[in-house]
């Protein structure tokens, strides 16, 4: 099919996440042929994978936090950075070495919260480049509500570190509702300990460019990571999902579950599920899928899961990915009974992302991304 | 009172390789209110087609004749217009629809043909009756549209929203296939229920004369090649049953 493009070959899963470090000079500028930024269009990035040092550019951080839940600031050098997560790639790493000041969220042993903290990132202009850190600490056995909610205008990178405790719960909410002139890019990594949970949902509909990169590393056996993302693609807008899972811990599970519209000139989506299930972690569950709806001529979907076993003993592990235009037996059934086609199209888009939207666990967002997902449409 | 009137209607359906082929070669039906009339052929006559191009599937093109609903031009509206006039068309083949409820779906085409959103407490009444009618389990109303369906559900959803939208003409195509004895009575108990209405006609397209013992017409259409070649009452049907269509496929060939 025009505008489609399946799954294509790549280089195994352990190779492509080798490379960690703080330092940003220890990875070379990409020149776009790499893997893991051949889907990106760097030359929309404003030189945030090339130049070094800090930026000037401006973005506010308010925190609200949810009562029980404790608020803090990190200097560069603080022990309690880079605990979880170490920069996987330049734009990472000069994330890392730049932000002024790190947000810690931080939810104490035991204690449980279902009220959301809200974190508000917000741009005030694309000029100049800025960095943000998020810390997010749930300790043993607490339960905690995160929501990331970036708006405005930016040039932005950021890394948000989630560390979930033994038998500790964490839902994230990601939103990149930015304005359409936004460069975003930004690693999200998770480490599970023994029986944690976690659910992130990526929920990116605005954005000139956003790269966004949810990952999951396990610290102890029987985590279980739901790894959940929608996105709206219009005209020109590039938004780009890169998954990772490393699964070296036994009897943990992973689902990654992202579906995906695209409408419009030069819409491009890009979706990239990598899972490794390394030779320890035997009694892996784990399955990924992506669907990606094109709703008109001109768009480009790149959808490519990549899964490497080196354990013949698991428990399930599969992958699926699939791209398809919105099926004219689809509208042809439904305005056969009179629906008219701008509501016939609604339906059957409200009914392709209505499973994620009713799993989101913020209710108030639920109503608030149906609306965004209509508004997109109108 | 109502009437669908077809006029020397010419198709043509264009395949995967770009190739145009005519699949109705002059077609000429009447249906007024208060008649149901059987269209029989044997497969690949053109049947199905008939009923897309009256429906305004965008898989046909109309090439030459004209489709009229009492007087207005059916051709000129768009699909979901022509649901709106007064038309119905009840599929062989419903489609699965993920995400969507059939109570969501169904409220929604409601409130399209109806021109007003119906009461919520009216409409689940409404609702609850009418699949009580057909047999149908409530908790059909919570599933997905045509998911995960069986044959006989999908009919029996069909005959629903039939009732519901309370069209000016039904075309029924093929709703007896794969239907057991039990469904076959429940549906043609609903297609009955239609029709008492007297300002309702029927348009019965099927290829095998089973279900007109429970929905007896007043006309029946020999359909070959693509045009009617033979008109006659419910004799007809009953010639169908012993005979077949062999002599109705040389005389459409030889045409």
């Amino acid at each position: 099919m025009a505008g489609l493009q399946g799954a294509v070959e790549t280089a195994p899963v352990s190779r492509l996440h080798e490379r960690q470090s703080f330092d940003p000079a220890d990875f070379p500028v990409p020149g776009g042929r790499e893997e893991e930024w051949r889907f990106t269009p760097l030359r929309r990035l404003r030189s945030l994978h090339s130049e070094l040092g800090p930026g000037d550019g401006k973005v506010s951080v308010v925190v609200d936090a949810a009562s029980g839940v404790s608020i803090g600031n990190l200097e560069h050098g603080d022990p309690g950075l880079g605990t979880a997560y170490v920069p996987a790639d330049r734009v990472s790493a000069r994330a890392f070495a730049s932000f002024r000041e790190a947000t810690l969220i931080s939810v104490p042993a035991g204690y449980e919260s279902a009220v959301p903290t809200w974190l508000s990132v917000r741009g005030e202009g694309t000029e100049g480049a800025a960095f943000g850190h998020t810390v997010v600490d749930v300790q043993p056995n607490a339960r905690a509500v995160v929501v990331l909610d970036h708006s405005g205008s930016a040039t932005y990178a950021d890394n948000v570190e989630l560390i979930v405790g033994d038998g500790a719960s964490l839902v994230v909410v990601s939103l990149q509702g930015w304005a359409d002139d936004a460069v975003h890019l930004s690693h999200h990594h998770a480490q599970l300990g023994r029986d944690a949970r976690l659910t992130h949902t990526a929920v990116t509909l605005g954005g000139s460019v956003v790269r966004l990169a949810p990952s999951v590393r396990y610290a102890g056996p029987g985590g279980d990571a739901e790894l959940r993302g929608l996105y709206f693609a219009d005209a020109g807008q590039h938004l780009e999902h890169r998954l990772f899972v490393d699964h070296a811990e036994r009897n943990c599970r992973s689902r990654v579950s992202y579906k995906g519209a695209l409408q419009g000139d030069g819409a491009h989506a890009v979706w990239i599920g990598d899972v490794i299930i390394r030779p320890a972690a035997t009694g892996t569950d784990t399955y990924e899928y992506n669907r990606n709806l094109v709703l008109t001529d001109g768009t480009r979907v790149d959808s490519v899961p990549n899964l490497e076993i080196l354990t013949g003993e698991v428990a399930g592990a599969g992958h699926a990915s699939a791209s398809g235009r919105l099926e004219d037996q689809h509208l042809f059934y439904l305005m056969a009974r009179g629906i008219p086609f701008v509501e016939a199209r609604k339906l059957v888009l409200r009914g392709f992302f209505g499973e994620l939207i009713n799993r989101i666990e913020v209710p108030e967002l639920q109503d608030r991304v149906s609306a965004a997902i209509e508004a997109e449409l109108a | 009172m109502s009437t669908l009137e077809i006029r020397d209607l010419h198709a043509s359906v264009t395949d995967a390789a770009g190739e145009s082929r005519e699949v109705l070669r002059g077609v000429d039906l009447t249906v007024r209110a208060g008649q149901t009339h059987a269209i029989m052929g044997p497969n690949g006559s053109g049947k199905t087609t008939l009923a897309y191009a009256i429906a305004g599937h965008p898989k046909y093109t109309v090439t030459q004749g004209s489709i009229s609903l009492d007087g207005q031009d059916v051709l000129t509206m768009s699909v979901d217009a022509r649901a709106r006039a007064g038309l119905f068309l009840a599929m062989q083949y419903p489609v699965e629809v993920p995400g969507v409820s059939v109570s969501n779906f169904l409220r929604t085409a409601i409130t399209a043909v109806r021109g007003e959103a119906p009461k919520i407490r009216t409409f689940g009444k409404e609702l609850r009756e009418a699949m009580e009618q057909l047999q149908m389990d409530p908790s059909f109303a919570q599933r997905n549209l045509n998911e995960g369906f069986s044959g006989g559900e999908k009919k029996r959803h069909e005959i629903l929203q039939l009732e519901l939208l309370n069209p000016k003409i039904a075309i029924l195509d093929e709703t007896d296939s794969g239907l057991d004895i039990d469904a076959l009575r429940v549906v043609s108990a609903g297609i009955n229920r239609f029709r008492e209405d007297q300002s309702h006609g029927v348009l019965l397209i099927t290829h095998y004369t089973r279900i007109l013992r429970y929905v007896q017409p007043d006309f029946v259409h020999v359909f070959v090649a693509g045009r009617i070649v033979e008109e006659g009452g419910s004799e007809l049907a009953d010639e169908l049953e012993t005979s077949g269509y062999e002599r109705f496929v040389q005389a459409g060939a030889a045409a």
